[in-house]
């Protein structure tokens, strides 16, 4: 949590070095190759597994020929996966945008607060705030399940995703006041806010004149981060929605817990659920990998 | 006056968010606890929870809770030890910058944009316990290598079983811990690494004098982050193993058993307290210690 | 455990259903006789909580619910159908809505020991008027009213009947290893696993994850108990230390050494597959595994057979869906119509045969069932009925729960004594 952390620094380039190598350095390389390429093949495995069987039609597919790649191409598990998800893709897609808005500018109030216009005991409700990133969840689960069954008792349309929202915005709070206030501290100048303040500017117009309109680099790595987060999560989901009104991890977890081992349309399944994050990841990875950054802590 | 003037209303901004964690984390943790210690005797006259600090007694000499524990640390163990090696050797091996450095840390990093449940999913079949002609996923894997003899039951079977529950966990976050070391190596300014070079250092003595030193506050924030998450891991050994597997059950799945299959949600909360507090003496000094040397 | 249950010979039901079409007038009307509400129904909503929202299960619901408008046009059905009814938030609900008095007019349950709870908390009302009015133990076997009996009360009307101590056999792979009769004992059938691994079958039995192998155990040792001392296991005074216990542990190590390796989490599909493949010779499963082969175009009694496995005596572990009445539901009287419909014989007829299972009335007539289903009918009427450990109907959930987890330690450690004294312990700490 140092406050000279830039956030969202993104891993800067090495710079090329020109030098002329030697040979020993030579095979270095040569080594430091192969062996990222020893581990790329690795971790790219079970990627290679989803796509040739989520290919394969569920009537050819056989366990024992699993490895190899499909003798004809078929689309049915994916049309299978996609008739089964769509409706919960739907649903986690909403949930995830709206969460993910809401928690980051509550985040990004928060986080003006903390690192620019202290109030006695900010610094103290700031580590509380924190310590709600790392609670194991299941220390909140039980009342928390309790509390939106008597809500729903009163407000029957108060179940499936309005609850997740709900959650993923509470407790989104914690990282995204904290990758706010880190960038804040940095990226906003305290004589500015000093010389707003000076020329007669409250908190509010201080925020909305001079923070607000600098935050964008902020906002990008929270909603990413909250994106990803909510529609990852599985566990509020198994507690609070059932899979014909929860997020898409519950449905894929239905579709895969069936009695019916279609593999084809469940690694599809698979590939369908994580195709909007890996999209955001591949789209925004170089954002997305300061997110990570922002959210180490450190 | 004047204070409240002028904090008041940045209080006001914060708010709603106080409000929300204080009920949402701190109310509900109170709730937890306070359920906890509750004496529970069901109709027909069984004593399910003595009540105090006797439920937690309950518990922790209840060899299921054990055997959870047990799974627990040697999961953790090996989550936060190949997470560490393999997330730094990946730093190391791009750090000094090579062609296609960026296909590379997209490779690397891409299992974590997949949910644990999904990953969960292809895991599942990967680690099927099955040998011989019925063997299919990396056993079947192997097989095709020749390395029939390294052949395994994964997390099927085996005291150290969790250590392959480990694999998919290890497989989804070295990349983040690979990209949090580059992130340090790529922070030490490069006339470091000249200086040391013109004072006659080799290679190894640049990383093991000047380099590795200034990574150590990197090391401990991801040695906090994959530690805490693996004692809250759920999702993923849900998936694989199952709702109701007692191998594969750790603390955090055992709670999901004690709501819904015991149905003894006092047991429950109990396990969930001694998991906050677990989770708790990791962390809490980890916070004080980063909050004070940032204060100094 | 929630399984679900496919759609048996899809084809021969729906022939089956439109052949009944024209008796149905008379056998509405025959079992409106055992409703004692007012002719046409309550009236009013009548919100009915199922887990059956897929597949065979959700068929055989609409068909009931269409009798249902039939039977009692006053009344409005209300769906309350959740998918995987064994899901946390489901079962959260559920549990939450019956403590706040605000519970579905009916909701579904396994007879028998899964309800405990329930009867335990004070939130079902006995039917035992509802059930003497459909006729009683004239209609229903008095053995399976005796093992849905609490305190002299039963809480539930039972829907439908599974059997679950079914071993289905690649016939094939049996003939060639020259097994040719069923076995009657457990050890017979030992004996027959061993003869089929020397006829070369690496896997003579197959297993999937930890209830396949509670339902195994519970079917070794009802066939060696017999049925008077299984189902004395489940009252206070039955005893879990004796030797007939021990024997059966040992019994099902040695089943086991016949089996592939398999996963806590492992689906029974899989492993009844194995024997529709070759793969493997045996596989014991409950009467829904007749769907998985059927759809992968095997024929029973050609490609694939089955038996019960027996013993002391000859056993019929079921399992039942049934209709409880909670206390405090808003429309008491439609859900005594639903109750009488779904215990009636007509509304037996229509939700079994899309359902796959058989009715727990014995006067449905059995002419309307595929060739399968009549064989069970009438083990049912004849065998010595069991209830099924697995599947709620001998325990209750947190009892069966801890016996799992002992199975799952046991097929880790394969340490008998663990076993039987954890079984004696899970005892010692339900039973009541």
């Amino acid at each position: 949590m140092s406050t000279t952390m830039t956030a969202p620094a993104t891993i800067a380039m090495a710079p090329r070095r020109r030098r002329r190598r030697s040979r020993s350095e030579k095979s270095l390389t040569a080594l430091q190759y192969l062996l990222l390429v020893f581990f790329a093949v690795i971790v790219l495995t079970p990627l290679y597994l989803l796509l040739v069987t989520s290919f394969k039609s569920p009537a050819a597919f056989s366990q024992s020929t699993a490895w190899f790649v499909p003798n004809s191409f078929s689309v049915d598990g994916w049309a299978k996966a996609w008739d089964r998800l769509a409706p919960a893709l739907g649903r986690s897609l909403l949930m995830a945008s709206i969460a993910s808005v809401v928690s980051s500018f509550l985040g990004s109030l928060n986080g003006y607060v903390f690192a620019k216009w202290k109030f006695p005991g900010s610094h103290l409700v700031f580590v509380l705030f924190l310590f709600g990133m790392f609670i194991p969840y299941q220390a909140i689960m039980i009342p928390l399940q309790a509390m939106m069954l008597q809500v729903q008792a009163h407000a029957p349309w108060f179940q499936g995703i309005p609850v997740l929202i709900l959650c993923h915005i509470v407790y989104g709070i914690p990282i995204c006041t904290l990758i706010f206030r880190n960038y804040y501290a940095t990226a906003v100048p305290n004589e500015i806010v000093e010389a707003a303040r000076v020329d007669g500017a409250g908190a509010f117009a201080t925020y909305s004149r001079v923070v607000l309109p600098v935050s964008l680099p902020g906002f990008v790595v929270t909603l990413i981060w909250q994106f990803t987060s909510a529609w990852n999560d599985f566990l509020f989901a198994l507690f609070l929605t059932t899979p014909n009104n929860g997020p898409v991890t519950y449905a894929l977890q239905a579709l895969a817990g069936g009695q019916n081992p279609d593999y084809p349309s469940i690694m599809a399944g698979v590939l369908v659920a994580s195709l909007p994050t890996l999209v955001v990841y591949i789209a925004l990875g170089k954002y997305f990998v300061s997110g990570l950054m922002s959210g180490s802590v450190k | 006056m004047k204070g409240i003037r002028r904090w008041g209303p940045s209080l006001l901004f914060v708010a709603p968010s106080i409000i929300l964690v204080g009920v949402f984390v701190y109310g509900f943790i109170g709730r937890t606890v306070v359920e906890s210690f509750s004496h529970v005797v069901t109709r027909s006259g069984r004593t399910r929870a003595p009540g105090g600090f006797g439920n937690y007694a309950q518990l922790i000499g209840d060899s299921r809770y054990q055997h959870a524990l047990w799974n627990l640390l040697v999961l953790t163990v090996v989550f936060v030890a190949g997470t560490m090696i393999f997330g730094l050797l990946w730093a190391l091996l791009l750090e000094r910058g090579v062609n296609g450095e960026g296909v590379f840390r997209s490779i690397f990093l891409f299992p974590m944009a997949v949910s644990f449940v999904a990953a969960g999913v292809v895991w599942r079949w990967l680690l099927s316990p099955a040998q011989g002609e019925n063997a299919v996923g990396l056993n079947k894997l192997l097989q095709y290598m020749g390395l029939s003899q390294l052949q395994s039951s994964w997390w099927s079977a085996g005291r150290f079983n969790m250590a392959a529950m480990a694999i998919p966990a290890v497989w989804q976050l070295s990349g983040y811990i690979m990209a949090l070391f580059l992130s340090g190596f790529r922070g030490i300014s490069t006339d470091q690494r000249e200086a040391a070079r013109v004072d006659g250092a080799t290679e190894l003595q640049l990383y093991r004098y000047v380099l590795f030193p200034q990574l150590s506050p990197i090391a401990l924030s991801a040695l906090i982050i994959v530690g805490h998450m693996s004692m809250k891991m759920f999702d993923l050994i849900y998936s694989i193993a199952g709702p109701n597997s007692y191998t594969a059950e750790v603390p955090a799945t055992l709670m999901w058993a004690q709501m819904f299959q015991l149905n003894d949600a006092t047991a429950a909360a109990v396990n969930a307290t001694l998991l906050l507090i677990i989770v708790a003496v990791l962390v809490v000094p980890y916070l004080i210690y980063t909050n004070r040397s940032e204060k100094g | 455990m929630h399984i679900q249950r496919r759609s048996l010979f899809v084809a021969a039901a729906v022939m089956a259903a439109a052949a009944g079409c024209g008796s149905n007038g008379s056998d509405s009307s025959s079992t409106a006789t055992g409703a004692s509400t007012a002719a046409g129904g309550a009236g009013g909503d009548v919100g009915v909580y199922t887990w059956w929202a897929d597949g065979s299960e959700k068929e055989g619901l609409d068909a009931l619910v269409t009798l249902f408008k039939e039977q009692f046009p006053n009344n409005t059905f209300v769906n309350l159908a959740v998918a995987g009814g064994s899901g946390s938030n489901a079962k959260a609900k559920l549990a939450s809505d019956l403590a706040n008095g605000n519970p579905p007019d009916t909701f579904q349950a396994h007879a028998g020991g899964e309800l405990t709870d329930y009867i335990d908390n004070e939130q079902v009302e006995p039917v035992d008027d509802i059930i003497s009015a459909l006729g009683g133990s004239s209609v229903y076997p008095k053995t399976l009213l005796d093992l849905i009996t609490v305190g002299g009360h039963v809480y539930s009307v039972p829907c439908d009947i599974h059997r679950a101590n079914m071993v289905w056999t690649n016939t094939s792979l049996l003939s060639k290893a020259g097994v040719s009769s069923d076995p009657t004992s457990v050890s017979a059938w030992l004996a027959d696993l061993e003869k089929v691994k020397g006829s070369g079958v690496a896997t003579p039995l197959s297993i999937g994850g930890t209830w396949t192998q509670t339902q195994l155990f519970e079917s070794i040792l009802a066939a060696n108990l017999g049925q008077s001392a299984y189902t004395a296991l489940f009252t206070k005074s039955g005893s879990w230390t004796g030797s007939d216990v021990t024997r059966s542990i040992d019994d099902l190590k040695q089943a086991l050494t016949f089996a592939n390796t398999a996963s806590d989490g492992d689906d029974w599909v899989n492993a009844t597959d194995m024997v529709g493949s070759g793969q493997a010779a045996y596989n014991l499963m409950g009467d829904w595994a007749l769907a998985e082969f059927t759809s992968k175009g095997l024929t029973w009694g050609k490609e694939y057979s089955s038996f019960p496995l027996v013993g002391m005596d000859q056993t019929f572990g079921f399992l039942a869906d049934s209709f409880t009445l909670p206390k405090g539901a808003k429309n008491p009287g439609g859900a005594k119509d639903w109750l009488n419909l779904v215990g009636g014989a007509e509304g037996q007829r229509v939700f079994n045969l899309k359902k796959g299972s058989i009715p727990p009335r014995t006067d449905v007539p059995a002419s309307a069932f595929p060739e399968y289903q009549q064989k069970t009918m009438d083990s049912f009427k004849t065998d010595k009925i069991v209830p099924s450990i697995a599947h709620g109907a001998a325990v209750s959930l947190a009892w069966s729960s801890e016996i799992n987890t002992a199975m799952s330690a046991f097929y880790q450690s394969k340490d008998t004594a663990k076993l039987q004294s954890a079984l004696a312990a899970a005892h010692d700490k339900y039973a009541a």
